[in-house]
C-alpha cells in the first residue's frame, strides 16, 4: 500500500442514501480468486445497459468524472455484504476516498485496509459537496481535515491507529503479528 | 462489582490487550468459520508472507456461495456449469491442503450454509468470538456468541494470528415484550425491527435481543433474527443463553460431551445481562402487534405489513427511484400482486423448522400456473431429515424443485437467478437491486407467507393457511 498523506481531486457525486456493496460490485462478480481488474465491474448494473454499453446518464460515465479520486455519496454507503471486492473495485477505478455523512461498519473497516480513506462529514458540508459536484477538495490524513474551495475546512475522524497504517504504507498484520506472545499467553490461559 | 451486558461479559473475556487511544484492543476469535468467496485472496497473502495458519482446529472451512444446488453437477454426472464457480471451489480445495485445513467438501455429508451447519455441528456455542468473511455471521449470536462479519483481509488476519483488531462498538438492546401472534414469524419479527429502526438504526453497536417474545423463540428463530441484524446496520446480534440454547446443542458432534457439558453450561449460565447493566441505546416492540411483513423496496428498512400499502413519500427521490426498480406505485396495495419467482432458502431461512412451516402451507396444494418454486435446504443434513419426514415430497408434489443446500436464489453467485423484471417473494435477506440477478424484483418475507404465494401465485397472507 502506498502512505496517503494528502488527497486532492474533484469530485464524484452520487447522492443516494443507502448504496449497498451488491451495486458496488454485484455477486456474479466475485467469483475470482484474486483482487485484480475488479474496476470494470464498479456499480455494473447502474453503469452498463442489458446490452453491455456503458450507460451515458450514469454518473461515472460522464467525462467530468473521469479521473476523480474522491468520491461524495449519501448516507450508509457500503451497508449489506462484507465483500472486500467493494473497496478493490472503487479503487481499481481510481478512487482514493469516500466521503459521506455515515459509512457502514464493514465496508468502513474493509476500506482503511485497503487505502480508500472513509471520511465521515456533518449533513451541511455534505449537503454542500452534493450541491457542487467536480468540486476540488483536499483531504489532508495528517491533520484530519477536509478543505473546501471557498476556503472552509472541516474535520473528520479516523481511528488512530488505521491513520498510522494508512500514512505510513503499512498493515495491521505485522502489529498483530507482533503480539505473538501475548496471543500464546492468552492461549495457555484459556485453554 | 459493576453490572455488565451479555456483551461486555463475551468481549472481555477475549481481550489478549487492552485498547489504548492509539491502539485498537487485540480480540482473541474463538472459531473462524471459511468459505470460498471471501477467502482466496487471504490464502494468497498468507502464501507470500509465508505464513501458517495458526489454529487450524479452531478453522472450519466448507462452500455454499457459488456452488450448484443441481444434483448432477455436485455427486457426478455433469460439470460444475459455471466454469469461475469451479475455479474458486478448487482453489479452496487447494488451499486447504496446503494449509493443512479440514474441509467439508462439496460432496460431503456435513456440507451447508456455513452459518447452517456451524450451529448444527455444534461448534457455535454461546460466548465464543465466531468471525468469518461474511456479514451474516451475525446468526450465530442467537447463541450468546459474538459473532460478526468482516473482510478478506480480516480473513487473513484470524488465518495468521487468530486475531482481530477491534475498537469496542457499542450496545443497542432491543427489548421484544409479549408474544408473536399465531401465524407470525420470527422473519416477520426482524423485519419490523428493521423497518422500526431503519437500515442504519444498528451502525456502530452490538444488538442484545431481549424480552418475553425472544425467550420464547426457538434456536431456529433466534437465528432468524440475529441473522438479520447485519440488516439493520448492527455487525452483530445476540441472545443471552438459556435452557432452548442447551437443549439445542446437547450431543451434537462438536459441543462439550460429559463433565465437560455440565462445566460448560454452569459458565453459559453466566453470560446473561446483569440487571442494572446499561446499554447505549434501547428500542421496545410489541411483538403482539406484529403481522406478516413484505418488502415493497431495495432494502430491507422498505418493509410493510402484508395487508398495507407502498408508503407514499413525494419530494423523495431515491424513495421514488427505488420503487421505479420494483415497479411499484405509492399508494398501491402489496396484498394480491402477481409474482412468478417464489425462493424458499438462505442462511435466515432454510433450516429444518422454516421447511416444516411451508410445507405445511403446501401439503396437498400446487405451485400456480406460471410459478417457479426453488426450495433450497440450508445444509444436506437439513435435506436429509426434510426427505426422512415427508416435507420434501411435499414441496415436488407441489410442484417446486428440490435442491441440494448452498447460498443458491438469496445471491445468484451460482447460477440460480431471478429473470429481469420479475417478482420473487423470497426468504432471503437482501432485497438490494439485482440481488437475485440483474433487474430481478425481490419480495422479502418469511417461508410461510413465501409458500403461500407460491399457491396462490399472488402475495398472501399466510394466515389465510395456517390458522
Amino acid at each position: 500500500m502506498d502512505p496517503i498523506t494528502v488527497i486532492r481531486s474533484r469530485t464524484a457525486v452520487m447522492p443516494s442514501s443507502n448504496i449497498d456493496t451488491d451495486q458496488i460490485i454485484p455477486a456474479r462478480f466475485l467469483t475470482t480468486t484474486t483482487r485484480d481488474g475488479l474496476g470494470a465491474a464498479l456499480f455494473a448494473d447502474w453503469r452498463y445497459g442489458a446490452d453491455g454499453r456503458p450507460n451515458p446518464e450514469f454518473v461515472l460515465n460522464r467525462p467530468e468524472a473521469q479521473g476523480c479520486e474522491i468520491l461524495v455519496a449519501g448516507r450508509n454507503i457500503g451497508c449489506g455484504s462484507s465483500r472486500e471486492h467493494a473497496p478493490w473495485a472503487l479503487l481499481d477505478f481510481g478512487f482514493r476516498a469516500v466521503i459521506s455523512t455515515e459509512i457502514a461498519d464493514i465496508f468502513r473497516s474493509n476500506s482503511l485496509k485497503n487505502g480508500l480513506l472513509p471520511v465521515v462529514v456533518d449533513e451541511a458540508t455534505h449537503a454542500w459537496l452534493v450541491a457542487n459536484p467536480g468540486a476540488e477538495v483536499e483531504i489532508d490524513l495528517p491533520s484530519t481535515t477536509l478543505r473546501l474551495p471557498d476556503g472552509r475546512s472541516v474535520r473528520f475522524p479516523v481511528e488512530a491507529f488505521a491513520r498510522y497504517c494508512l500514512m505510513n504504507g503499512v498493515d495491521e498484520l505485522g502489529y498483530l503479528l507482533k503480539q505473538a506472545d501475548a496471543i500464546a499467553a492468552y492461549e495457555r490461559h484459556a485453554g | 462489582m459493576t453490572a455488565k451486558t451479555l456483551f461486555e461479559k463475551v468481549w472481555e473475556r477475549h481481550v489478549v490487550v487492552p485498547e489504548t487511544a492509539d491502539t485498537p484492543a487485540v480480540l482473541y476469535i474463538d472459531l473462524h468459520l471459511t468459505h470460498e468467496v471471501t477467502s482466496p485472496q487471504a490464502f494468497s497473502v498468507l502464501r507470500s508472507r509465508g505464513l501458517k495458519v495458526r489454529r487450524p482446529d479452531r478453522t472450519l472451512v466448507t462452500m455454499d456461495h457459488s456452488t450448484p444446488t443441481d444434483t448432477a453437477q455436485i455427486f457426478g454426472g455433469k460439470p460444475i456449469a459455471l466454469e469461475s464457480a469451479a475455479k474458486q471451489i478448487r482453489q479452496l480445495e487447494q488451499n486447504c491442503v496446503e494449509f493443512g485445513l479440514d474441509l467439508i467438501g462439496l460432496t460431503d455429508e456435513r456440507r451447508g450454509i456455513v452459518h447452517i451447519i456451524g450451529p448444527e455441528l455444534g461448534a457455535t456455542q454461546p460466548g465464543k468470538t465466531i468471525v468469518c468473511g461474511d456479514s451474516h455471521t451475525s446468526t450465530h449470536g442467537a447463541f450468546g456468541a459474538l459473532a460478526f462479519g468482516i473482510g478478506t483481509t480480516e480473513v487473513g488476519y484470524v488465518l495468521a494470528t487468530q486475531c482481530l483488531l477491534q475498537r469496542r462498538p457499542k450496545t443497542l438492546a432491543i427489548e421484544v415484550a409479549k408474544r408473536l401472534a399465531p401465524g407470525v414469524s420470527a422473519k416477520d419479527l426482524v423485519l419490523a425491527i428493521i423497518g422500526r429502526i431503519g437500515v442504519n438504526g444498528g451502525t456502530g453497536h452490538v444488538i442484545e435481543y431481549r424480552g418475553t417474545a425472544i425467550e420464547a423463540l426457538s434456536m431456529d428463530e433466534r437465528m432468524t433474527v440475529c441473522n438479520m441484524s447485519i440488516e439493520a446496520g448492527a455487525r452483530a446480534g445476540m441472545v443471552a443463553p438459556d435452557e432452548t440454547t442447551f437443549a439445542y446443542l446437547k450431543g451434537r458432534p462438536r459441543a462439550p460431551q460429559g463433565e465437560a457439558w455440565d462445566r460448560a453450561v454452569a459458565d453459559w449460565r453466566t453470560l446473561r445481562t446483569d440487571a442494572g447493566a446499561v446499554f447505549d441505546k434501547v428500542v421496545s416492540l410489541d411483538a403482539a402487534a406484529i403481522e406478516p411483513m413484505i418488502t415493497y423496496g431495495t432494502n430491507p428498512g422498505m418493509v410493510a405489513p402484508i395487508s398495507g400499502r407502498v408508503p407514499e413519500r413525494p419530494g423523495d427521490a431515491v424513495f421514488a427511484r427505488s420503487l421505479e426498480y420494483m415497479g411499484l406505485a405509492p399508494g398501491e396495495l402489496l396484498r394480491d400482486k402477481p409474482v412468478q419467482v417464489v425462493f424458499v432458502g438462505s442462511c435466515t431461512n432454510a433450516r429444518i423448522s422454516d421447511l416444516e412451516v411451508a410445507a405445511k402451507v403446501l401439503a396437498g396444494r400446487k405451485v400456480a400456473p406460471g410459478v417457479r418454486m426453488l426450495v433450497v435446504p440450508g445444509s444436506q443434513q437439513v435435506k436429509h431429515e426434510a426427505e426422512a419426514r415427508g416435507l420434501a415430497k411435499v414441496f415436488t408434489d407441489a410442484g417446486a424443485e428440490w435442491r441440494e443446500s448452498g447460498c443458491s436464489m438469496c445471491l445468484g453467485m451460482n447460477g440460480d437467478t431471478v429473470p429481469q423484471g420479475q417478482y420473487c417473494v423470497s426468504t432471503s435477506n437482501r432485497n438490494f437491486e439485482g440481488r437475485q440477478g440483474s433487474g430481478a424484483r425481490t419480495l422479502l418475507a418469511s417461508p410461510a407467507t413465501a409458500a403461500a404465494t407460491a399457491v396462490r401465485g399472488r402475495v398472501t397472507d399466510p394466515r389465510e393457511f395456517l390458522n
